[in-house]
């Protein structure tokens, strides 16, 4: 869609977005993307960083309540960017809220998602929520591929409306590795780690 | 030879000088056997090749006209501040400052070269900038370092914006007898300034031996600062035909560019330095960023205005 072009186009001419793999490549693989989250831009940003094949094969999940909040931002994020809609207030308290990224990844398709469920105000992301869990569970063989966006923070922190031009970059790092049997919180706290490792 | 024909001369003169380069890179890299030497060659022809991009876009600009040069160096000017602050450290409290720094000083900057307003020119930056931008930054309510804060902003304005806007600003300069003529001495500026640059590394990579400021910027010699800056003055007095200057003043002039260049180069180094950073960029391929190559031009464009308008109108 043309939407997408021009979100991807301006995010690259103001904060150049430029990917690094540090310790992945851009291949052709079924991933979850987890990433910390500071800005509206993130998604863009991890959209823009990823080459156009990946991106046609990749869908980000996006919190319902925002996103579906007006017909612009419905536009913006079901059309230009592709996105999974999360319901993550749990207004039916029987549906399950990764429900529409099981459909993605059964699929075969990846997922860019944000686990603190959040934009924050600092740069390093704080405590996980356990989706990234369940998801990896769920997904034994799906790759899991930390992501961190520097300088996003600076460029539109939360309660901005315009991004300072900065230059940001968007690190990919070494897929986690599987540990069986490790609980919960040791899981997310690794994962969380891995992104922290990205930001130095 | 009315200027756009020396313009064309001039264009075609600095595609033979990459030619003559990209054939000397080639012939290096044959020839080199170990490894370190090899690094450098390749270097070498990264920037060779990086130059080419460089001149095809200023020779694009220049041949547009007017208003696409005074663009081209809007679009420099929002580049290099972007590195500049992206080293920066600032706070949220900044956020509109920065946004009025990129999205109206910028502009503004710049069309006031476009519709000739000199007086309003010089002191944008210096006054009305310098006065409002911590009077945004102080609605925020957050005091820490914020004198820190609003200097580093001012200090990236003046260099990004204010000092590079007086390369196209030779535009607005009316010279006596040298009517429609002002483009050329905008050619023989960065001509001046980068013929200087290149030309100490070269002279550094061959006879380079006494450091002159190790901490600072290791790779600047004595040797090369000497060879450089003499040759380029002597290119500079060479040129005298495309300026308003006699072939003595010329060489003045271009000995003021190539030592001012020469002092940007020093003091943007320890800037980035204090800054933590060894580039200011990536965005040019093998020089780093756009702040990287324009270093000694914001230091040399205005003086060389000041000095040609002094002296010259």
């Amino acid at each position: 869609m043309w939407l997408s072009y021009v979100l991807i186009g301006s995010v690259r001419a103001l904060l150049g977005a430029t990917p690094r793999w540090v310790g992945s490549k851009p291949e052709q693989r079924q991933r979850i993307y987890f990433a910390n989250h500071t800005s509206h831009i993130d998604t863009v940003a991890i959209w823009s960083a990823l080459t156009p094949d990946l991106r046609a094969k990749t869908r980000t999940a996006a919190a319902a309540d925002y996103w579906g909040s007006s017909a612009l931002k419905r536009t913006i994020a079901l059309k230009a960017l592709n996105a999974v809609l999360i319901d993550r207030k749990r207004t039916d308290p029987q549906a399950d809220p990764l429900g529409p990224l099981h459909e993605v990844l059964d699929a075969g398709q990846s997922v860019i998602i944000f686990p603190e469920g959040t934009r924050q105000p600092q740069p390093l992301p704080g405590a996980f929520k356990s989706g990234l869990y369940h998801l990896a569970q769920r997904f034994p063989d799906v790759e899991l591929i930390p992501v961190y966006l520097d300088n996003l923070h600076r460029s539109m922190p939360k309660g901005t409306y315009l991004p300072v031009p900065l230059i940001c970059t968007v690190r990919f790092g070494a897929p986690l590795p599987r540990i069986p049997e490790e609980d919960k919180s040791a899981f997310l706290e690794r994962a969380r780690t891995a992104v922290i490792e990205l930001a130095k | 030879m009315n200027p756009s024909h020396k313009l064309y001369w001039l264009i075609g003169g600095v595609v033979v000088l990459l030619v003559v380069a990209s054939a000397i890179g080639r012939i290096l890299r044959v020839r080199v056997k170990d490894d370190n030497a090899a690094a450098v060659v390749d270097n070498l022809n990264a920037r060779v090749r990086a130059w080419w991009s460089m001149v095809a876009i200023f020779a694009a600009a220049f041949l547009l006209g007017r208003n696409a040069t005074i663009a081209m160096f809007a679009l420099i000017s929002f580049f290099a501040l972007r590195e500049f602050l992206t080293l920066t450290p600032t706070k949220i409290g900044d956020h509109r400052a920065l946004s009025v720094a990129f999205f109206v000083l910028i502009p503004v900057q710049y069309l006031l070269i476009a519709t000739n307003w000199y007086g309003l020119f010089s002191i944008f930056i210096p006054v009305y900038g310098f006065l409002f931008l911590p009077s945004i930054s102080v609605l925020a309510h957050d005091t820490e370092h914020f004198l820190e804060r609003s200097a580093k902003i001012q200090w990236g304005l003046m260099i990004a914006v204010y000092c590079i806007s007086h390369v196209p600003a030779l535009l607005l300069l009316q010279i006596p007898g040298y009517a429609g003529e002002t483009p050329l001495l905008m050619f023989y500026l960065i001509l001046v300034v980068q013929m200087s640059d290149v030309l100490q590394y070269v002279f550094g990579k061959l006879f380079g031996r006494t450091k002159i400021a190790p901490v600072v910027s290791p790779s600047k010699t004595v040797e090369g600062f000497v060879g450089g800056a003499a040759s380029a003055t002597l290119i500079g007095a060479a040129m005298w035909w495309i300026t308003p200057f006699t072939p003595l003043q010329s060489a003045g002039m271009a000995f003021a560019i190539v030592l001012m260049g020469f002092l940007g180069g020093l003091v943007l180094s320890a800037v980035k330095r204090s800054l933590g950073a060894k580039d200011w960029g990536s965005m040019i391929e093998g020089h780093g960023g756009v702040m990287d190559r324009m270093d000694s031009v914001s230091f040399a464009a205005p003086i060389f205005f000041h000095a040609t308008r002094y002296f010259f109108t």
